[in-house]
């Protein structure tokens, strides 16, 4: 029996940290009764910015969590953009002078313990602890969308996520169920060598595959479990449309992408056909979704959902360049992301952040640092050369070609032209259109934010080779 | 032969020392607009100072790249390569000195000159980087990019209909593009590099692709290639472009950007596809003299300055293309010789034509008339200008329709002979329009308080005149740089030689 001392714990660093801290500030607030606790976005940060430095790769572990919890580059990789996305959107939440400063603390918490839960996810090894991740990601993330308690839209948007994601998870649950029925083995690996060893697969398992990946895809927001994305992301407050997402979603691609990619290699010609085509409904409702939208937040869930469709793509792929692309790619969506909503926060009209995206028109003429920067996250988002999305996607349609996958490339290109539209869209309302309703600056942080991301999108092909060599060298863990 | 500077770097990356000087500026008090034309002038002149250092240092006996470059990039065979040949120097010119041009063009725009003057420079970069790069996906990349600051500049400060004119050039060309992308990823996976040259020499060794592979591939960077030239039929973009772009925007569409298609066509599906090229060649030649005849035609009834302007610019490409398809020296020399021509003739004729705008705030053939007496040195160069697009011997225009020609008959007399149709055509509709505008009876009254050229104008115009009719009488200032880079071909056809190193 292995004698527990903290040293064997290094694999769990992080989460402990993380859920360590949430459970400090939430005792230092009960004593203090202070819902604006001062030390608390400090706290959470320093957390936060700890777990992004010192999360080890491998490194010690009892059995029993090396069993259910794994820790190689890849999993650092994809941890490492969940929780500095999570700071970010913790800043970003960082209310503004004259917005609301009532629920820091518990926002902060809360976000803490839903990191730990999506570092848990990504690192997830067997089913019960992908669950159990899920969970504790999903469920503080349920109290944080319905925060804002006197507008009735968050908690609209907020009971749907419940409800959806509860859904999803009991469906998760069941099909985790079948699986392990079926097979007898709840580890990922184990799971896949039974199911090779089979003569066949059967029934059960199928069924219950599906349904864990369905589970998986709402996570996701994939078509066609993508339903809740718009309503959602339109009616919680920003900060927290921020952090699903940026955090959300690269948790659950990442664990998607190892989970198909590692253990369910082998059986990669049972599973392809259906990636494909989530791959292409998601690019298609992306594409298709966001043309006709008027409001900003409802936009850029449809263009995350085209952006998790081509992540999908580098997942069919099956390959090592697919691994690395995948990685690559989240890397920059993680950018792009918060700088786009960084730059949806920093500027408010008379009752909070734009809602609708005329409120932005004429931005170049009031303020053109602003609108540069968005221009140049949404050309970025369209896949523009020289910006940074456009390596994105460059990498992701070199690993499906290489896969074979051509048509689901072109599909990819084409879609990529149509949802161009809308980002330029913004883009043309922004400087072609005479200037309107009057927009106002609001926090530096965001301001900075959106400076930082932006100048790293603009000049990423000037020096892209860190970020590729990094995922290149992550990704290599999963295909010696 | 490399120097001690990274001198194209520098090239490339200079225009951006003046966008960074004019961020700078922009918010110190004073006369923000004039500070803003005089920098971006500078840095433009700037430019083309290393440009022309450039031309002075370039060894006119070597075919290979010059002052290469390579950097790390992106790895695995993709890496930042600048090189410049024989076929690249001279739209390097082009592009160093047009950019001035347009600026010292863009007196009339009043709105956001900040702006304005950093759309173009970095416009600049990106075009100059383009001819540069040796590495195709930084080809890709540089060509694609200029997509931004010419949307910005068509729907900022264009004409009435310019923000469908911008979607429609940005969207059309961006499809195009995109499925060339496809075609480098291909490339990269099956060569393992994505250096110009060595792909070149790889495709020149043998059958570097199945035969439907390299169709599929040729087509796709076809479908960039053509949108861009434009060919005809997609070549619908361009009219409403360049009739709602500002003048500037106009000039550097039709004297540089468009190159970008041609050039490319040379550059990159030429060697990679040799098959593939020669097999499909029909298929590009009768585009290009439906390109040359059908536009023509509309353009000869076209009664908007711009706009016959921009048809003739088709048609113009029309022959680029049939050149460059003859696979024939005197075809691809006439091609390249043409590019350069058509870049500095479009320019002025569209500059003339922005002239005419500003002072009587209209295009339409139907309003106009008589103004030669009016404005008597416009009148000569609009002439000369004229008479070099419909291809007058002693212009600059003539040799490379005559080259393109020549190269034509070696392979298809008929395709040589609907080609000849075109130049008649082109000089129909050029003395229609210039007929309608310049002689006659003055059409109104108030033309008569009209300026002729102020200096400024004068000498732009005169620069390029001069341009036009040097290379028209001596040619082989140009040729002598080109000829050093286009590899001879073997009768027959096959652009097999064609590996620079």
């Amino acid at each position: 029996m292995d004698t527990l001392s903290l040293t064997r714990l290094e694999s769990l660093f992080p989460e402990l940290l993380l859920a360590g801290t949430a459970l400090f500030l939430l005792v230092l607030t009960a004593l203090r009764g202070d819902g604006a606790c001062r030390a608390c976005v400090p706290a959470a940060s320093l957390a936060l910015a700890l777990a992004v430095l010192l999360a080890p790769d491998g490194g010690n572990a009892p059995d029993f969590v090396r069993e259910h919890f794994r820790t190689d580059g890849f999993t650092l990789f994809g941890k490492r953009l969940v929780f500095l996305s999570a700071l970010a959107c913790l800043w970003l939440s960082v209310p503004a002078s004259g917005e609301r400063d009532d629920t820091r603390a518990e926002f902060t918490i809360l976000l803490l313990l839903s990191v730990a839960g999506m570092g848990v996810v990504v690192s997830a090894a067997s089913l019960p602890a992908l669950y159990l991740g899920m969970e504790l990601q999903a469920l503080p993330l349920y109290i944080i969308a319905v925060m804002r308690r006197d507008d009735p839209r968050a908690s609209e948007a907020g009971l749907k996520y419940f409800v959806l994601g509860a859904l999803s998870s009991g469906l998760f649950l069941y099909g985790a169920s079948l699986v392990y029925g079926s097979v007898g083995r709840m580890g990922f690996h184990d799971i896949a060598d039974s199911i090779a060893g089979q003569a066949g697969v059967t029934l059960t398992t199928v069924a219950g595959l599906v349904l864990v990946v369905s589970g998986l895809a709402f996570k996701m927001s994939a078509a066609p479990f993508h339903m809740w994305t718009p309503d959602v992301y339109e009616g919680v407050d920003t900060p927290v449309t921020a952090f699903l997402a940026s955090a959300g979603k690269i948790t659950a691609l990442a664990l998607f992408a190892r989970l198909l990619l590692d253990p369910l290699l082998p059986l990669l010609g049972e599973w392809q056909q259906m990636v494909v085509l989530l791959s292409l409904l998601s690019m298609l409702a992306g594409a298709l979704g966001a043309l006709g939208q008027t409001s900003i937040k409802r936009l850029l869930a449809y263009s995350s959902i085209g952006h998790a469709g081509f992540v999908l793509m580098g997942v069919a792929a099956g390959n090592s360049q697919g691994a690395e692309s995948v990685l690559v790619y989240l890397a920059i969506y993680m950018a792009m992301t918060i700088g786009i909503f960084s730059l949806v926060l920093a500027m408010r009209g008379r009752d909070g952040p734009p809602g609708e995206i005329s409120a932005l028109a004429g931005l170049a003429t009031s303020h053109p640092w602003q609108a540069f920067l968005m221009a140049v996250l949404l050309f970025s988002l369209a896949g523009i050369p020289p910006l940074a999305g456009f390596f994105a996607k460059f990498h992701v349609l070199v690993a499906a070609v290489e896969a074979g996958l051509v048509p689901l490339a072109i599909a990819g290109v084409v879609l990529s032209v149509v949802s161009a539209f809308y980002y330029v869209r913004i883009v043309r309302i922004m400087y072609f259109d005479p200037p309107g309703a009057e927009v106002v600056p609001a926090a530096p942080v965001r301001g900075h934010m959106a400076t930082a991301t932006g100048l790293f999108v603009l000049a990423f092909f000037l020096a892209p080779a860190p970020l590729v060599t990094a995922a290149r060298a992550a990704a290599a863990g999963l295909f010696p | 032969m490399s120097t001690g500077w990274p001198l194209l770097s520098l090239l490339v990356f200079s225009p951006l020392g003046g966008v960074l000087l004019l961020l700078l500026s922009a918010g110190r008090p004073g006369n923000t607009d004039l500070r803003a034309r005089r920098i971006a002038l500078v840095s433009s002149l700037v430019t083309l100072g290393i440009a022309i250092l450039l031309w002075h240092r370039f060894d006119p006996a070597t075919g290979g790249y010059q002052f290469q470059e390579q950097a790390e990039w992106l790895g695995r065979g993709v890496a930042w390569r600048l090189g410049v040949d024989g076929i690249s120097l001279p739209f390097v010119l082009l592009t160093a000195l047009l950019l001035p041009a347009c600026i010292i063009a863009s007196g009339t725009v009043r709105i956001r000159i900040t702006e304005y003057m950093v759309a173009f420079l970095v416009l600049e970069t990106l075009m100059l980087g383009v001819f540069v790069s040796v590495d195709l996906v930084l080809f890709y990349l540089f060509f694609e990019a200029v997509l931004m600051p010419m949307f910005l500049i068509i729907g900022i400060w264009g004409g009435p209909r310019r923000i469908h004119a911008a979607f429609k050039f940005m969207l059309y060309t961006l499809l195009g593009s995109l499925l060339m992308l496809l075609a480098v990823a291909a490339i990269w996976l099956e060569t393992g590099t994505t250096s110009i040259p060595d792909i070149a020499a790889l495709a020149a060794r043998g059958s570097l692709f199945g035969e439907s592979t390299q169709t599929w591939l040729w087509l796709a960077f076809l479908a960039s290639f053509a949108v861009k030239l434009p060919m005809w039929p997609v070549h619908t973009w361009l009219p409403d472009a360049h009739v709602e772009a500002p003048t500037a925007g106009s000039v550097i569409l039709a004297g540089v950007l468009l190159k970008l298609g041609g050039y490319g066509l040379l550059r990159l599906s030429l060697p990679f596809f040799p098959e593939a090229s020669v097999a499909l060649a029909p298929l590009v030649l009768v585009l290009s003299v439906i390109a040359i005849i059908y536009t023509s035609l509309v353009a000869l009834v076209q009664e908007d300055i711009k706009k016959l302007i921009a048809y003739s610019s088709v048609a113009h490409m029309g022959f680029v293309t049939i050149g460059i398809f003859s696979f024939s020296r005197q075809g691809i020399e006439g091609a390249l010789f043409q590019m350069v021509s058509h870049g500095l003739v479009s320019s002025a004729l569209f500059l003339c034509a922005g002239l005419l705008h500003d002072r009587l705030h209209t295009r339409e053939l139907a309003r106009l008339g008589g103004l030669a007496a009016v404005m008597p040195r416009h009148a000569v160069l609009f002439m000369l200008f004229v008479l070099a697009s419909a291809g007058l011997p002693a212009t600059s225009g003539f040799v490379g329709e005559f080259m393109v020609l020549a190269g034509a008959i070696s392979v298809s007399g008929p395709v040589a002979l609907l080609a000849g149709t075109g130049m008649i055509l082109g000089a129909a509709y050029g003395l229609r329009m210039y007929g309608r505008v310049m002689f006659g009876t003055l059409a109104d009254e108030r033309f008569r308080t009209l300026s002729d050229l102020c200096p400024r104008e004068m000498a732009i115009l005169g620069l390029l005149a001069f341009l036009v009719l040097w290379l028209g009488i001596f040619p082989g200032t140009l040729l002598e740089i080109f000829q050093v880079s286009v590899p001879p071909f073997p009768d027959g056809g096959l652009p097999g030689a064609w590996n620079a190193s």
